[in-house]
């Protein structure tokens, strides 16, 4: 037999609420420490307690770690999953299962191993019975790290940062680890061929999730105001605002500089923001799609009066609840339009984990500067699951307040200036706050209509004149928004446009498509709305440009053809939302389906592949749910 | 931007603060001749400058409606945010970290508060946030031309909308449900309460919550309408008269008021308003009483008017957060962001 050595998936079905996140992120951490290309993936069910939960892990010598829907190794802990996780694993996978879940192993084609879970915890005399059901779940860590040969040290590392150097939980879950560890050795016989083995691909690298990257990086940014409302899968990030700020903003009086709320909504929570925008606070906000709901009218109001505020939208599917433990790129066309009227809104979009730390500090900088919200998408699967990722950096530029004036800046200017007018020729007017003691500093902020002097007004050139200098604003953002990063293959002849946590997908199916399918294609990730030159230089050199996302709608596409009409022929949308994070699979099937070979006539061409296509997303989607 | 300066050679009084009048003094009102709005603005206007408010530590806030307009009928030199319907208070709550020696005012009315902002309002008041809180309370929708809002009174007629079938929102009985520290009602005619309440108000540390019934001269001002002129006249019962005496904080209350006595007020529209001491012995530092007075005037249809509750000895909001003596927009760069050798921290606190 072949060993197949660290190149496989791991997933373990479990019951949600039953302590098993330790007993995978342990896994994860190990095998990340031990060097090797490692993802994890919750996909956990909105519940507390009692429905069926999975953790997938992927390790990859190669270093693609997306998702993906096959799972050779499968840890089966939940009687109600059982059938189906047994189901699930590929032929000649190797199955794990609690020994006291009394169903039959139905398949010859896969090593069925049994573990006597309650039977190792209750040998250790030193676990109080109120603990066994806490640490049972370190019984399938110590017989996987047995069994597929993870190193124990690592395992004792993980468990260490976990319960934070505490010895009395580390040595209770290691003591179960071992024991464990040790009863495979004995009495399992290894008869699948999957192993790990070290390597290096992860010196130098972190673990950390996007939500606690985004906040920390906001602390670097600076932010001194918070408002927020509870909602999965943004709520990590406000709470580790509250976790960092004390540690990273620590002053020798004790005083603090910053303020986080936690308010009656999301209408308050932007309101408040806006609020402290407004008086000359760095502010923020963090929510899911159904909060940035709530938040509209607030973000056409900041976008009309130029408040800077930065709003995390980590996407979940929509609407209402959707399938609010589910991950999505669902929002991106509603925040690009998000307010009444006229507007348009800045958008970031981070890739990965040290991408949500730049931008946390980024967004302040980009929003004080134009005088505008800035929005930065991330989703689920980034906020709240552990990346591997390079460690943050430390900003590389201070930071920019933008065109603020104080009492000094103001008699120097002898009083005169206007809160709208544009002295500059860049649509950036300069702005005063609060607390400011000159009898000239002031201005009367309204919704309303106004003048230069932000004097009511209903003058119909008047209102023309501010929305063409808020578009100006717009326009020159694009010199502060970041650019777009692009993976070049040689001889590429089409091009993939994606964004956000998709890239590890994109990044496995480009190099599929390539070396399987004999099809080069450029990627580039875009990182920014609105669109900077290098987005069109791109599409412009490609026959076909595929955008790739996480939705139904295919929104990114939409997005490029009302910004590139003549580019519309050329665009074809890869779009695919089911609520799982993004897989090469789903990615290269959608690019393949409605790629034209340059051979065959197009119009039949693309006929025959439509029918195909929905056949495959068929089998994809029953495919996916275990 | 907007400093309005005392007029060269005028014989200008001048305040405490060096200031005279003209400079609390605000844009010309564009509401309805008569209006009560605009009789609150004029005392706002008395009330800063007899308490010699330097009008650059106020911070204005108003959501929409006609009541929300007012802002700008007064404090010029003042910075002001006219928000959303309903959404001033969070927009104060956030504006008023920036700086935690200003103070906030806000203007609102029966429509923004006790309907669409009801939610808002309420926390507001459990979180104390340093501000007065007017709400200017006539009972209808003006600006959207005669609707009935939510303190409407049941059975009230109005042109087009028929008889409001609904109890009415006692705001202060909300306030006062919500934790609020100060709380008080007056009516828009009694311009001599009113500009007491508001001194005492303004010199509150906290939340002070001010229900000022005034009259919609336009849509809701029928002889028997609750918040109406002739109404309100007949029907006021002020709890005491109160008197604010300016040295330091402290709040003093004028409590041996003469059993009984009457006093004649004159209204800037020229009308008299009679205020009538009920209950000598009020006292405002007793919330069980206060909700008590409540209901009872609720009960007999009286528009009770005074003090009707204060507690000084809870922090503000921005006083609970132990932020820097220097205000938080003042801070630079230094002291928001962490040291360099800081990341190799946090990447450490990373696996």
């Amino acid at each position: 037999m072949n060993k197949v050595v660290n190149d496989f998936s791991i997933t373990v079905g479990t019951v949600n609420g039953s302590g098993s996140q330790t007993a995978n992120t342990t896994i994860l951490r190990a095998l990340f420490k031990m060097g090797i290309p490692v993802s994890g993936k919750n996909l956990f069910p909105s519940n507390i307690q009692g429905l069926p939960t999975w953790y997938t892990i992927r390790v990859n010598k190669d270093g693609f770690v997306a998702r993906r829907d096959e799972t050779e190794v499968m840890v089966a802990i939940n009687p109600n999953s059982f059938a189906r996780d047994l189901a699930t694993v590929q032929p000649g996978g190797a199955f794990f299962y609690a020994d006291d879940i009394k169903q039959p192993i139905t398949r010859s084609d896969i090593s069925a191993y049994p573990m006597p879970v309650k039977q190792i915890v209750r040998s250790d005399p030193n676990i109080p019975s109120d603990f066994r059901d806490l640490v049972s779940n370190m019984v399938y860590v110590g017989i996987l790290t047995t069994m597929l040969g993870i190193d124990i040290d690592k395992v004792y590392a993980a468990l260490n940062f976990h319960f934070k150097g505490k010895q009395k939980p580390i040595d209770m879950n290691f003591n179960t680890v071992k024991a464990a560890a040790e009863w495979a050795k004995t009495n399992l016989e290894k008869k699948d061929p999957f192993y790990v083995e070290p390597m290096h691909k992860t010196d130098g690298l972190i673990m950390a999730d996007g939500n606690t990257a985004a906040a920390i990086g906001s602390i670097f940014g600076g932010v001194q105001f918070a408002a927020w409302y509870p909602i999965t899968p943004a709520s990590s990030l406000a709470e580790a605002l509250n976790d960092y700020l004390p540690q990273l903003r620590k002053r020798e009086d004790g005083k603090h500089t910053y303020a986080i709320l936690q308010a009656e909504d999301e209408l308050a929570a932007i309101g408040m923001a806006i609020g402290a925008g407004w008086s000359g606070l760095r502010a923020m906000t963090s929510t899911s799609g159904p909060g940035l709901s709530l938040m509209t009218e607030f973000a056409g109001l900041a976008y009309y009066s130029e408040i800077p505020i930065v709003v995390w939208d980590v996407q979940r599917i929509g609407p209402s609840t959707g399938l609010p433990t589910r991950t999505s790129q669902g929002d991106l066309a509603f925040t690009n339009f998000i307010g009444h009227g006229d507007t348009q809104q800045i958008i970031l979009l981070p890739g990965g984990v040290n991408e949500c730390f730049e931008f946390g500090w980024r967004a302040f900088d980009i929003a004080e500067r134009i005088q505008t919200p800035v929005f930065v998408l991330s989703d689920l699967d980034m906020g709240m699951n552990q990346w591997m990722s390079q460690p943050f950096k430390y900003p590389d530029a201070p930071m920019d307040r933008g065109k603020v004036l104080w009492e000094k800046d103001l008699e120097e200017l002898k009083g005169n200036w206007a809160r709208y007018l544009d002295k500059d020729g860049d649509g950036i007017p300069y702005r005063t706050f609060p607390g400011n003691k000159s009898p000239a500093s002031s201005y009367f902020l309204r919704g309303t209509g106004h003048d230069e002097y932000a004097k009511y007004s209903e003058e119909a050139p008047m209102w023309y004149r501010n929305m063409e200098r808020l578009k100006k604003k717009y326009e020159g953002a694009k010199k502060y928004v970041p650019a777009p990063i692009t993976h070049k293959v040689k001889g590429a002849s089409a091009g993939i446009v994606g964004f956000g946590s998709t890239e590890a997908a994109i990044l496995e199916a480009q190099h599929q498509l390539n070396t399987q399918h004999g099809i080069q294609a450029d990627f580039m990730r875009v990182r920014a709305v609105p669109f900077t030159s290098e987005v069109a230089d791109f599409i412009k050199k490609y026959d076909q440009v595929f955008v790739v996302e996480m939705n139904r709608n295919g929104q990114m596409n939409e997005l490029l053809e009302i910004e590139y009409p003549e580019y519309g022929t050329k665009l074809k949308s890869v779009a695919f939302g089911d609520g799982l994070p993004a897989s090469a699979k789903w990615v290269r099937e959608g690019i393949l389906a409605k790629y034209e070979s340059a051979k065959k006539p197009q119009k039949a061409k693309a006929k025959v592949v439509k029918s195909k296509t929905t056949k495959t997303l068929k089998k994809n989607t029953s495919a996916k749910r275990r | 931007m907007t400093q309005t300066l005392p007029m060269a050679g005028a014989s200008a009084q001048i305040n405490l603060a060096g200031l005279s009048k003209n400079d609390y003094r605000g844009a010309p009102s564009t509401l309805c001749q008569g209006c009560g709005h605009n009789s609150i603005a004029s005392q706002l206007i008395t009330a800063f400058y007899e308490m010699n408010v330097v009008p650059e530590s106020i911070v204005k806030f108003s959501g929409i409606g006609c009541s929300s307009k007012s802002p700008t009928y007064f404090l010029n030199r003042s910075f002001g945010f006219n928000g959303l319907h309903g959404r001033m208070p969070s927009v104060a709550t956030g504006a008023l970290f920036a700086d935690y020696h200003l103070k906030g005012i806000g203007v609102s009315g029966d429509g923004d508060t006790a309907s669409i902002g009801m939610g808002q309002f309420k926390h507001v008041m459990r979180r104390n946030v340093n501000m007065v809180y007017i709400v200017e309370n006539n009972g209808v929708y003006g600006l959207t031309k005669g609707q009935f809002s939510a303190t409407a009174e049941k059975g009230l007629e109005l042109k087009k909308q028929g008889a409001n079938q609904y109890m009415p929102v006692d705001i202060c009985m909300e306030a006062l449900a919500s934790n609020a520290t100060f709380v008080a009602r007056s009516f828009a005619g009694n311009a001599k309460q009113v500009k007491e309440l508001l001194k005492a108000a303004l010199a509150h540390d906290g939340i002070a919550v001010l229900d000022i019934i005034s009259p919609c001269v336009t849509f809701n001002n029928q002889d028997n309408a609750y918040h109406s002129y002739a109404w309100g006249k007949d029907h006021e019962e002020p709890l005491h008269d109160i008197t604010y005496i300016a040295p330091r904080n402290e709040i003093v209350l004028e409590r041996e008021m003469e059993e009984g006595e009457i006093r004649e007020v004159n209204m800037h529209d020229g009308s008299v308003v009679i205020l009538k001491n009920l209950e000598k012995g009020y006292d405002p530092t007793n919330r069980f009483e206060a909700l008590r007075e409540l209901e009872e005037a609720q009960r007999n249809n009286w528009l009770i008017t005074g003090l009707l509750y204060v507690d000084t000895s809870k922090p503000s909001l921005t006083e609970t957060y132990n932020l820097t003596d220097t205000p938080l927009n003042r801070l630079t760069e230094a002291d928001l962001r962490p040291a360099p050798d800081m990341i190799d921290k946090v990447n450490a606190l990373m696996f």
